[in-house]
């Protein structure tokens, strides 16, 4: 599903933040991208949803080369992707509702079929009691939640998170994972980049540990590896 | 589906004008200052224009005789301006005739020629008619060469230099009104990055869903042309008043020099149209600058 080919990417102001990065997440699979801050966790999962370009190398998604793809074209490609945040990216004048609405809106989906979809998507991380509350009225991991909800909005085939749990304590923590892996056994992809180490040992998948820009360690139901 | 997208991004643009507040009234009236200049040289150009097409077709002109030519030189001359084949036609007027009509233009003040009637600085005159106009021009230089005439007017030398006042008075509105509409498109392009600026959260999860850019960018040129439209509106509002008023207290003066003004319409309304136009293309071009450089996400 996604391929990446000796990707390195260095920012302006001269970080090599990707040095050599060869990768490839199968569809279905459940992949943490573990290491330290600063080691080009971000950077990576920003290669996959296209907010930033190679500087060099191949990437693949689902067809597309990432690297080659014409500005024109990067809407088609995000439609597939959902996005989820360590700080929710939610809309604070918009209800919870309107906030799940709103991904709908913006791809032009009929106002019948937003309804459902809206109701669909907050009865499955179980916030539809809570529609017409604004984010500032919800706890921290109901937010999150519903940022998962518009990320699930447009059906996507992957689901792309990065540190979904740095914010929430760690009870929330364990009913966010709960909700990431529904949504995996459901078929959906899920990469995501978390600091939590009770998470990655306990709910056990591939493990990508990235340090200095290079992928340093790729196991299948791996451990998170560091201390803290 | 586009007509839904069409009603968002007005709606979301002049929700943008009205939240904007007060960097909107000074957008609107960097605009509407341009544009009053460009609306006043229209005019003034658009007058001129009528003025000069006027006098082009008054086919006549006037062939003075030098004062010292006898009487046989002056018959000679009207013998030749009637073989003329494009002269259509010629009227003789003495030099006694020709200090009546100077008399009485200047009215009242015509006595003061009283004392010259026994020696009548005038000379005698013909005033010449031809079938077209354009053959003014040549026959007028013609004569100009003949040794007993001494003068000869025609309307086209006006004309010649009425045309050359006006082509400077467009180049002078054309760099006026581009430095303004420069300086109106900047201001322009401020406002609606501050509306980018309050609503970038929005745009970047906009295009984090996968909204496409034109349905990103809708909305600030909405905004952009609805500034600039409005300072076209201020703008001929306040041409189409002050021009009817000039038009209005003007016409008996000016009738006095058998000069008239352009009638009120259908010039207001040209002008109107095209101030619009060129508000909106402005307040395009101006969001157009900010939405360009500040949408790469």
């Amino acid at each position: 599903m996604i391929d990446l080919f000796d990707v390195w990417k260095t920012y302006p102001n001269g970080v090599h933040a990707l040095q050599g990065i060869n990768m490839t997440v199968k569809h279905g699979e459940f992949v943490y991208l573990v290491g330290p801050s600063g080691a080009g966790k971000s950077t990576l999962l920003k290669m996959m949803y296209r907010e930033e370009k190679p500087t060099k190398g191949q990437i693949f998604f689902e067809g597309f080369n990432l690297s080659r793809i014409r500005e024109r074209e990067i809407p088609k490609i995000r439609r597939k992707i959902g996005v989820v945040f360590q700080d929710f990216k939610l809309l604070p004048r918009l209800t919870v509702y309107e906030n799940v609405a709103f991904a709908l809106e913006v791809v032009d989906t009929p106002r019948s079929r937003i309804k459902k979809r809206v109701e669909q998507v907050l009865e499955q991380v179980q916030l539809l009691h809570k529609k017409d509350r604004y984010p500032s009225e919800l706890s921290g991991g109901e937010q999150q939640r519903v940022s998962l909800a518009r990320a699930l909005a447009n059906k996507p085939s992957i689901i792309i998170a990065d540190e979904p749990t740095g914010n929430l304590d760690p009870e929330t923590s364990w009913d966010i994972m709960e909700l990431f892996v529904d949504i995996n056994r459901q078929g959906t992809t899920v990469v995501m980049a978390t600091h939590n180490k009770e998470i990655v040992n306990t709910i056990r998948r591939r493990v990508v540990a990235v340090e200095n820009g290079r992928i340093v360690r790729d196991e299948q139901r791996g451990e998170y590896g560091y201390d803290r | 589906m586009i007509v839904n997208r069409l009603r968002r991004a007005l709606r979301e643009g002049f929700k943008s004008v009205v939240r904007n507040g007060w960097m909107s009234v000074a957008s609107v009236n960097a605009v509407a200052v341009s544009l009053l200049i460009l609306g006043l040289f229209y005019l003034l150009v658009s007058n001129i224009n009528h003025f000069t097409y006027d006098l082009e077709n008054q086919l006549e002109m006037k062939v003075f005789m030098e004062p010292t030519a006898d009487e046989e030189a002056v018959r000679a001359m009207e013998a030749r301006l009637r073989n003329e084949p494009t002269v259509k036609e010629v009227q003789f007027i003495p030099k006694e005739e020709g200090l009546k009509q100077f008399a009485a233009s200047l009215g009242e003040r015509g006595e003061l020629l009283e004392g010259l009637k026994e020696e009548n600085p005038l000379p005698d005159a013909f005033v010449v008619q031809t079938y077209e106009p354009e053959q003014i021009a040549p026959l007028a230089e013609q004569l100009k060469s003949v040794e007993t005439v001494g003068n000869v007017i025609y309307g086209q030398e006006y004309v010649d230099k009425l045309l050359s006042f006006t082509d400077g008075v467009r180049w002078l509105a054309m760099i006026l009104v581009l430095l303004l509409a420069l300086t109106a498109v900047f201001l322009i392009a401020n406002t609606i990055r501050l509306t980018i600026f309050s609503r970038r959260r929005e745009i970047e999860i906009m295009k984090l869903v996968g909204a496409t850019n034109w349905f990103v960018r809708g909305p600030f040129l909405i905004e952009g042309v609805m500034l600039g439209l409005f300072g076209g509106v201020v703008a001929s509002l306040v041409l189409v008043l002050a021009y009817g008023i000039l038009v209005d207290k003007t016409r008996d003066t000016l009738a006095m020099y058998s000069i008239q003004l352009l009638p009120m319409y259908p010039v207001v309304l040209q002008m109107t149209g095209v101030l619009l136009i060129i508000g909106a293309c402005i307040g395009g071009g101006g969001s157009w600058l900010s939405v360009r450089r500040f949408l790469r996400i």
